[in-house]
């Protein structure tokens, strides 16, 4: 008889529970959606409010590619409930710079190529703006240990790095 | 992930009432273990209780001198709270060398004490675990266990602990306070986690229902001498090979208390009393440091991939006793207090 454990499948309750409409505010509108408890805010940009700009990479919190700003500070996505964050103050690469007026952080990762394929692009530039508002991050060293929840499988760092320094250095300029 | 309810009650008693209403139920707080377990049907809950609307997010001053550390508020929030910084610099540079600052700004105080170890045979449903599946056998024993544990642990489970900030809280002497609807009571930082010997499936001493509701810190937090010595496999983000919370009160070169927690090495933060008792009323030299590591380590023993930590735990130990010995801490608080020195 082998001793391997079986897969236990997901147990089902006892109802399927009823979607409930959830305010949340995105981006500074309130947007109304109907959601199950079980929807992650990520999937409720994405999926629900066609916020496509915040990415899905790893969907375990270890990526950073689905970084938003919750009240400022910045979270991941993937890994909070839509239902957690009703009536909270949440901002998303939609939600920073136009197309007319970038955010120096925008325009810095244009300068410095802060990128091959882009799509870790949205939370580097989200943990980026929280960075700068948290102010802790001055040195190189500071920035990479403040920068380590997210990751860009293309190798960009040493540009990505450069990008979030210039703008570091005209804050303390 | 299975599908299930959610309601966010206000009060402390009616979320208990809710979760012994609710045998199948779970509290959430910042949720960056427990969804991430649910997403991998390692944990199934039908209900959540979310606790973000609880009353418990503050950070406040105890009458006795002590520092209450309230369980909802966030990692990040507790780590650059001023009175943590200038007074349990310790505890700001262990929250600080784990996770990362999305998971800072999520994770809560209680959740950090609630998160279940990283053992990647506990994650992985096609294996047996008996912290997973009491009974079913443990893979890492025989298997892959570069990050279990090598003291305090079972023929049952090998699994560690994963936090850093609950290493700092054991150097400290935290007390978890927890309600039920029997009421409140206080459980010693030593008494929280526990081991696993035959009952793996548990990892702590709560009874069911119960939630955390703070952490109060003793007044004395060894603001002048201490480091938290975190080695792992990259410089940033990854769970401590082993880690290490030193504190020391010195009267000259003479040391007159002392504290010293392990992290990565077994199912909870590990002290050992005679350690410490080594290391008290001693000059601060590496003679004293080597004896107290040798006696923090006594009986440790190394699985296939993991009998490395036994030494590297050692020379940790007098490395971080070191630096803490030489350091006189001085909140600069313009500075960014690195936490992997």
């Amino acid at each position: 008889m082998s001793q391997l454990a079986q897969p236990t499948l997901g147990r089902a309750p006892v109802a399927l529970a009823p979607t409930q409409p959830l305010t949340l505010r995105i981006n500074g509108e309130n947007r109304t959606l109907n959601v199950a408890p079980w929807t992650t805010l990520l999937d409720a940009l994405r999926e629900y409010l066609d916020l496509t700009g915040t990415k899905k990479g790893c969907d375990h919190g270890q990526c950073g590619a689905c970084t938003v700003l919750v009240n400022g500070k910045r979270i991941n996505s993937c890994l909070s409930l839509a239902v957690m964050q009703e009536s909270e103050d949440i901002t998303t690469i939609e939600g920073i710079g136009t197309a007319e007026e970038l955010h120096p952080l925008q325009q810095a990762f244009i300068d410095h190529d802060a990128f091959q394929c882009g799509y870790c692009t949205p939370g580097q530039i989200c943990s980026a703006v929280a960075l700068l508002k948290e102010g802790r991050g001055k040195t190189e060293a500071e920035v990479r240990d403040l920068m380590s929840g997210n990751l860009c499988r293309c190798g960009a760092y040493t540009n990505i790095l450069s990008a979030v320094m210039e703008v570091v250095n005209a804050q303390k300029a | 992930m299975n599908s299930f309810t959610y309601s966010p009650p206000t009060a402390v008693d009616a979320a208990v009432r809710e979760r012994i209403n609710r045998p199948d139920s779970a509290y959430i707080g910042g949720g960056t273990n427990l969804i991430d377990l649910m997403k991998e049907n390692v944990a199934h809950p039908t209900h959540l209780i979310g606790l973000k609307k609880l009353p418990l997010a503050e950070i406040e001053n105890l009458p006795d001198g002590g520092l209450r550390l309230g369980a909802m508020a966030t990692n990040a929030d507790t780590a650059w709270h001023p009175e943590v910084e200038k007074r349990y610099p310790l505890l700001n540079q262990a929250i600080l060398a784990g996770a990362t600052p999305q998971l800072r700004n999520m994770a809560t105080n209680g959740g950090n004490l609630m998160q279940r170890t990283r053992c990647y045979y506990f994650y992985d449903l096609a294996t047996p675990c008996n912290k997973r599946e009491p009974g079913t056998g443990c893979s890492a024993i025989g298997g892959y266990n570069r990050i279990h544990a090598i003291l305090g642990a079972s023929e049952q489970c090998i699994a560690t602990h994963p936090s850093d900030m609950c290493v700092a809280l054991a150097a400290l002497e935290a007390v978890v306070r927890v309600s039920s609807p029997q009421g409140e009571r206080s459980i010693s930082f030593a008494n929280f986690h526990r081991l696993p010997g035959d009952r793996p499936e548990l990892d702590n001493t709560l009874r069911p229902g119960e939630l955390i509701t703070a952490l109060d810190l003793p007044k004395k937090g060894f603001a002048k001498n201490f480091t938290y010595l975190k080695l792992r496999d990259r410089s940033s983000y990854a769970f401590a090979v082993v880690s290490v919370a030193a504190a020391l009160e010195l009267d000259g070169d003479i040391i007159t208390d002392a504290r010293l927690a392990l992290g990565g090495v077994a199912h909870k933060p590990w002290r050992k009393a005679e350690a410490e008792q080594l290391l008290i009323g001693k000059p601060a030299t590496l003679v004293t440091f080597r004896q107290a590591a040798a006696e923090l380590l006594a009986g440790a023993e190394g699985h296939a991939h993991n009998a490395f930590k036994i030494e590297l735990a050692k020379r940790a130990i007098v490395r971080a006793l070191k630096q803490a010995t030489e350091m006189d801490y001085v909140l600069d608080t313009n500075a960014f207090q690195n936490s992997n020195p």
